[in-house]
């Protein structure tokens, strides 16, 4: 069997071609690194994401705080993820790289700041 | 009065965003004392802090970075380089002697002096007036990056039921972005017959989330007196002009444009230094600077780019330049002219000097497979594939160059099956 996937791993977008016998991968091509390769059989097995999204920080210089997970969660908890974080609020200052949630959705996950925010009344 | 304003600079660097931030640092390093950065924003970092997705930084830091962290990255630095920033000011006008007027929150009124100014004012996005959508003027019709700054930094949606018209890659990043904020997306309207952005971006952003992209169509007409109701949208001929026959209404209550993105140049043109329509920014010479001595334009400003990484590389050189012009040395002139040829969108710089490496961003026009890029006659380097969305950085050595010396160099593309 031959499945086409896009490599997401960076901006070139490798188109890819799998030949899968017995759900077991033959061959890969149509990558031009090896992370083409890592992501075809990681997306094929248990596909994964990172996750982006914002929380609600208290008297920051803005009211959101980026943040992200500290490494890619199973896709199907994509959701969850970002559905929990939309319960939490820290408060300003936070600084990058912070932890907001030690395991986050049951991933076993932390997630963590991507910016320092600081005090509203705090100006550079 | 601790707060007083120094008054002459060497360097004023125009923006604090990606470029603005690199330029500053450029200027540092190549040894220029006073250095000042001024924003109209509360803060430095530009766009980047509302774009809280990663894929920045792969190749200027060999890691994958999300917006803000990019951003902080080089904020720290400028910090600990002790340059000076003004945010919360804007630049009403800079002068052909260079002096710069400024209405500041804290300061009021400045007028500063400059041995060299930086521009890097960055871009701003096409809106529906650009393309002049029919239709009612109802709220709910926005740019996907205004939308990106309501929801990332403001914690406010735009709507709920949203449609998004182009397939840029902000675009995109939106429709995911707000079925996460538990938006609908009703789907993603393409005017030409390909996604304009980045093929991942389909994939991570529209594939994951069963988000449907309609190519080769358009938004015919806006619905709703007060706020969007619904649109009508029609396929597009081969000539782009909708095929109302074939059409469709949609219901939802929010538009967002993501078609493109325009260099913000007023105050160029303001200077009368002379513009490049194919990129909509200024031409710039080999040590990027415009036609007026002494002001040096980068990033998105001078082109749009794709990518903050090559944003970031072209200002710190930028910036490195404008020192030297600050502290007294002069380059000599440039000795290569460069101009679009067969297939070339648009090629910067505008000039060449054969003494030292040279870097070349181009576009292509039309999507082309086995290219073969040529520069004058004695240069090839060849392409699996180019396409316009897809800026090409090219480095060319000394060895090359001095082949070209005094020359009128033309860059063209042409693809192996047009050659035979």
């Amino acid at each position: 069997m031959k499945k086409e996937l896009i490599c997401i791993s960076c901006p070139m977008s490798c188109p890819l071609e799998l030949t899968i016998v017995n759900g077991e991968i033959l061959s890969i091509t149509g990558n031009r690194c090896k992370n083409g390769e890592i992501y075809a059989r990681q997306e094929l097995t248990h596909p994964q994401r990172v996750v982006t999204t914002t929380v609600a920080c208290r008297s920051g210089l803005w009211p959101r705080l980026p943040v992200k997970t500290i490494a890619a969660v199973p896709k199907d908890y994509v959701t969850n993820v970002v559905t929990e974080l939309h319960e939490v609020e820290v408060e300003a200052p936070v600084l990058l790289g912070q932890i907001i949630i030690e395991n986050v959705a049951n991933t076993g996950i932390a997630v963590i700041a991507t910016r320092s925010l600081p005090h509203e009344t705090v100006k550079e | 009065m601790k707060n007083q304003m120094r008054k002459n600079y060497s360097v004023i660097v125009v923006g604090g965003g990606p470029a603005g931030l690199a330029a500053a640092l450029g200027a540092r390093q190549a040894g220029a004392e006073r250095i000042l950065i001024i924003d109209r924003e509360v803060e430095t970092g530009g766009i980047l802090n509302q774009c809280i997705h990663s894929g920045f930084g792969l190749h200027y830091f060999k890691e994958e970075l999300t917006g803000p962290e990019y951003a902080e990255r080089f904020n720290q630095q400028v910090r600990s380089d002790k340059i000076t920033i003004l945010t919360d000011s804007y630049v009403l006008n800079i002068t052909p002697d260079l002096k710069i007027e400024v209405i500041s929150k804290k300061h009021g009124y400045l007028n500063l002096r400059a041995k060299a100014v930086v521009l890097a004012m960055g871009c701003r996005e096409r809106t529906r007036g650009a393309i002049r959508t029919p239709g009612f003027r109802p709220s709910g019709v926005m740019t996907a990056g205004l939308a990106q700054k309501m929801v990332n930094m403001k914690g406010v949606l735009p709507g709920q039921r949203v449609a998004i018209l182009g397939s840029g890659d902000i675009g995109m990043i939106m429709a995911r972005r707000l079925i996460l904020e538990g938006c609908q997306v009703v789907g993603v309207f393409e005017l030409h017959p390909f996604s304009s952005g980045l093929t991942r971006n389909k994939v991570q952003c529209l594939d994951d989330f069963d988000i449907p992209l309609h190519l080769s169509t358009t938004v015919a007409f806006i619905h709703g007196r007060k706020r969007v109701e619904r649109l009508t949208l029609a396929p597009v001929t081969t000539d782009y002009k909708p095929d109302l026959k074939q059409s469709w209404d949609i219901q939802c209550d929010t538009l967002l444009f993501s078609i493109g993105l325009i260099p913000e140049n007023e105050l160029s043109a303001r200077l009368r230094i002379k513009m490049d329509p194919a990129t909509g920014g200024p031409q710039v010479s080999s040590t990027m600077e415009t036609s007026l001595p002494g002001v040096f334009a980068c990033g998105n400003v001078l082109h749009v780019h794709d990518i903050v990484d090559f944003v970031s590389e072209e200002s710190h050189r930028a910036g490195r330049y404008a020192a030297e012009l600050a502290l007294g040395m002069r380059r000599p002139g440039d000795n290569i002219t460069l101009y679009p040829g067969e297939n070339i969108a648009s090629c910067t710089p505008h000039s060449l000097s054969s003494d030292r490496e040279q870097t070349i961003y181009l576009r292509v026009k039309q999507p082309v497979k086995d290219a073969t890029l040529k520069i004058g006659n004695r240069y090839e380097q060849k392409f699996r594939t180019l396409v316009p969305s897809e800026m090409v950085k090219l480095s060319l050595p000394p060895k090359v160059l001095n082949h070209f010396f005094g020359e009128q160099l033309r860059i063209e593309v042409s693809s192996e099956e047009g050659a035979q």
